[in-house]
């Protein structure tokens, strides 16, 4: 008999593990607050690596494999690292095969390009609008899915909690249609958690508005263990925007942009400079942390302002039009200038959680039934994550979900009586009432912009403890005025402000991991940097941190990090890789 | 000196059937404002120019890159994304509307599941024997992909349905979107082996003949898609696949 499974969220990974788990006869509830083909993954701009070799570089899925752990600082588990860098090629010749417009080379071939933190051309790209393009191949075999009977979408519904029984296991969830405000169980044999990650607790990210780790939050909150969560990434070259930070893809610098700013009068191409193995190619946190220092230490932010350009104004627009015309588009129409003619001015802005849901290799949270993939969860970036790895790491982990759903559902349990699903219901439905009644003075959308503005500025780039522990004083403080809320909205009927207002005790709940778990981890590893601790330290702090949600706050814990294929070694971009290889050995 | 401002003069509705009436916002002005930052200025200090305090106004948004479609409104008459209408552009106070084209939830936003439903209608994907690793797809000349990725930019956003005299409640066309993703479809190899089954829904109720040729869909495409390419190809397709059924009957 078919399983019966949930997926909370449409984006790559949730469809993923969709398509994979109808091709086997399964049954799924499909979960997602925006029609699944306006997913955040639509965003993802630059391409989907894979080592398909074609360039007569000698790639090899074990050198993205080693670029991978390298580049995340070893504190990834390296055995689901690698196997994701060994289905690599298959992924891409999958979205090939489901109709992707990947550029070609002239042969016809899959072309790709170079993306930061490796020297080889390994990413496959359709123009500039990647995710977007996945996605949609995505969605289509979805929808041939929904149109045969297999697929059930939920398009308009928020999960709000999950339902457990006496043991803990989860049985279900419950959502709410952000329309008519209805609330309702929905049971299932597994549920799959892939909701993206938590931008919205930064306030202005790169991601879009549903990102706001809600769901995730929920999950913590019910007994899932939250791993790594002070693994913050932030991307060196977004522009900074009213309502969020739009990205300018990694992509550009990859098809020959660069970094620069004025000193003395003249360019100086800093990255250039300070990293001449990899030059404007250097991972993400490397190139964040180095437009920090010239922007806030060295004070040579363009006419003084937290800005630097990326520039793509000496290479030929024609080729540029062919590769990356939908980043400069987003720069041309949310700056009103024209990048193939005026350099672009950019600043670094919160972009990706590698933490996230503690899964297992199978992509089980400790929570028994539930699953998890794509962003929410913490597997596979270690702690930073290399471009055009997260629409990889997406698919891959809803590839790898597919069987073990389908295993737990053969082996489940008796069936549950309904009055865990009436509970938690009615649990649910209280809550918003109590939103209903809430009359105080604080405007939900003004203390969220507090929250980001506190995170942005202390837990995202350079990280000082005693900065931590006051923003985690802060965090309590808008926990109590989040108690003093006015509602402006009563009304019963797609009512935005109540759904708001419960996603935002979610994300002060999940700041929390993130910002003690910084304020924990004394060393400095990939994205996570402190002045005070400048330093690796493997001996203390090469491990997985784990919070578990407690009423008087998280609990911590720390799981130890396999490294059993790749040994660790300094990580370093001045240099070639080979050169810190050999010191290693 | 008064600090200058923004007008934002907005359709609201609070229920699909209820009836909508008008209500004026003023805003401080900023560089880089654009029309969801200022409605997201509205959410913080929902009160109107006359200084009474209303419910936030309810909209439709998600990416603010003008890659998901969601924030498509009707904006001083012209349809598009609001995330990328920046306030500096607006020159002078400006009306926001909900599109006219689609059923209103509340306010601002629409329910454009239609669309996705004409999608399922038309066969919309390849149909790929399994997702089990088969080897590379066929290959593509660039410049053939060069011209298909034109129309695999569509976002689904309603823009070309909102502008086009034929779509309205008298007649069932399904709009220009689906017949340009029937176009791309055929553009790919495998997917032209099965092309005759998205060109059947294409000729039935709703389909390419109701096209009206106003050519109003590429003016608003904010991706600039070629949909009437798409349209006169898919209906040539469709007049040479009629005559080949009436024979070959």
């Amino acid at each position: 008999m078919p399983g019966n499974h949930i997926i909370v969220g449409g984006g790559l990974a949730g469809l993923t593990a969709t398509m994979k788990l109808a091709e086997q006869g399964e049954h799924i509830d499909l979960f997602s607050i925006v029609p699944v083909k306006r997913s955040h993954s639509v965003c993802a701009q630059g391409g989907i690596n894979g080592a398909v070799n074609t360039k007569g570089e000698g790639d090899s899925p074990m050198i993205h494999f080693d670029d991978t752990i390298y580049g995340g600082d070893f504190l990834a588990h390296q055995p689901p690292v690698k196997a994701m860098c060994e289905a690599a090629p298959a992924i891409i010749y999958l979205f090939d095969r489901m109709g992707v417009m990947f550029n070609r080379t002239p042969e016809g071939l899959l072309d790709f390009r170079r993306f930061g933190g490796t020297k080889h051309h390994r990413t496959a790209f359709a123009g500039a609008t990647t995710g977007q393009q996945l996605l949609y191949a995505l969605d289509e075999q979805v929808r041939r899915y929904e149109a045969a009977g297999l697929v059930r979408k939920f398009e308009g519904w928020e999960m709000l909690s999950l339902v457990q029984d006496e043991s803990g296991d989860c049985r279900g969830i419950v959502a709410v249609d952000t329309r008519s405000l209805e609330i309702r169980a929905f049971p299932a044999d597994t549920t799959l958690i892939a909701t993206g990650g938590p931008g919205l607790v930064f306030g202005r990210s790169t991601q879009s508005l549903v990102n706001t780790g809600s769901a995730a939050s929920a999950c913590y909150q019910a007994g899932a263990t939250y791993a790594n969560g002070e693994f913050i990434q932030v991307h060196p070259t977004a522009v900074p925007g009213e309502d969020k930070n739009r990205l300018i893809s990694e992509s550009i610098r990859g098809e020959g942009g660069r970094v620069w700013t004025y000193r003395d009068g003249k360019p100086w191409y800093f990255l250039e400079e300070m990293y001449p193995a990899y030059g404007n190619l250097v991972p993400r946190d490397i190139a964040t942390r180095a437009i920090h220092k010239v922007v806030f230490e060295m004070k040579l932010g363009i006419d003084g302002n937290p800005l630097v350009y990326l520039d793509v104004s000496h290479l030929d627009p024609e080729e540029l039009n062919r590769k990356v015309a939908g980043v400069l588009e987003i720069y041309e129409k949310f700056a009103g200038q024209d990048p193939r003619k005026v350099p672009m001015k950019i600043f670094p802005a919160m972009h990706y959680s590698m933490g996230g849901l503690w899964v297992d290799y199978h992509q089980q949270s400790n929570v028994p039934g539930l699953f998890a993939a794509g962003e929410c969860e913490f597997q596979y970036h270690g702690a930073n994550r290399l471009g055009a790895n997260s629409l990889l790491s997406c698919m891959h982990g809803g590839n790898v979900a597919e069987p073990a759903m389908i295993n737990y559902a053969k082996s489940k349990k008796s069936a549950v009586s309904s009055t865990i699903f009436d509970q938690e219901v009615k649990r649910q439905q209280e809550s918003f009432d109590k939103i209903y009644r809430m009359n105080g003075s604080q405007n939900a959308f003004a203390l969220w912009r507090e929250l980001g503005e506190i995170m942005t500025e202390n837990v995202t780039v350079v990280r000082h403890n005693d900065k931590l522990k006051a923003t985690d004083d802060k965090l309590l403080e808008f926990k109590d005025r989040w108690g003093q809320i006015g509602l402006n909205d009563k009304g019963k009927w797609a009512n935005q402000e109540v759904l708001f207002v419960r996603q935002l005790w979610n994300m002060l709940e999940l700041a929390r991991p993130i910002t003690i778990g910084a304020l924990n981890r004394n060393e400095s590893r990939g994205a996570h940097y402190k002045p005070e601790f400048p330093e690796r330290d493997d001996d203390k702090f090469m491990k997985t941190t784990m919070a578990s949600w407690s009423s008087d706050g998280p609990r911590f814990s720390w799981e130890p990090v396999d490294v059993s294929v790749i040994k660790p070694r300094p990580r370093r971009y001045d240099v070639d890789k080979s050169a810190t290889e050999s010191k290693a050995a | 000196m008064a600090e200058k401002t923004q007008v934002l003069r907005i359709k609201r509705q609070d229920s699909p059937n209820s009836t909508p009436y008008y209500e004026e916002f003023e805003i401080p002005y900023l560089a880089h404002h654009n029309v969801i930052s200022m409605l997201m200025e509205i959410r913080r200090n929902p009160v109107t120019r006359q200084g009474k305090r209303v419910a936030p106004v309810v909209f439709d948004a998600n990416c603010l890159e003008e890659v998901c479609g969601s924030c498509t409104m009707v904006i001083n008459g012209r349809v598009r994304q609001a995330c990328s209408q920046l306030a500096d552009a607006l020159n002078g106070p400006a009306t926001i509307e909900p599109m006219t084209k689609f059923p209103v939830v509340r306010d601002l936003w629409v329910d454009r599941s239609k669309m996705f439903d004409y999608l399922k209608k038309a066969h919309s994907w390849i149909p790929i024997d399994g997702t089990y690793d088969l080897g590379p797809g066929p290959r593509i000349a660039p410049d053939a992909q060069q011209f298909a990725y034109l129309f695999s930019r569509c976002m689904t956003c309603g823009c070309c349905l909102e502008a086009c005299p034929q779509v309205n409640s008298h007649s069932k066309f399904m709009g220009a979107a689906v017949i340009g993703q029937v176009y791309l479809m055929s553009q790919h190899p495998t997917g032209q082996m099965n092309h005759e089954e998205r060109l059947k829904a294409m000729m039935s109720e709703g389909g390419v003949a109701d096209c009206g040729n106003a050519q109003n869909c590429v003016e608003v495409c904010p991706k600039d898609i070629p949909l009437t390419t798409a349209i006169g190809a898919v209906g040539r397709q469709t007049s040479i696949k009629w005559l080949r059924d009436l024979f070959m009957k």
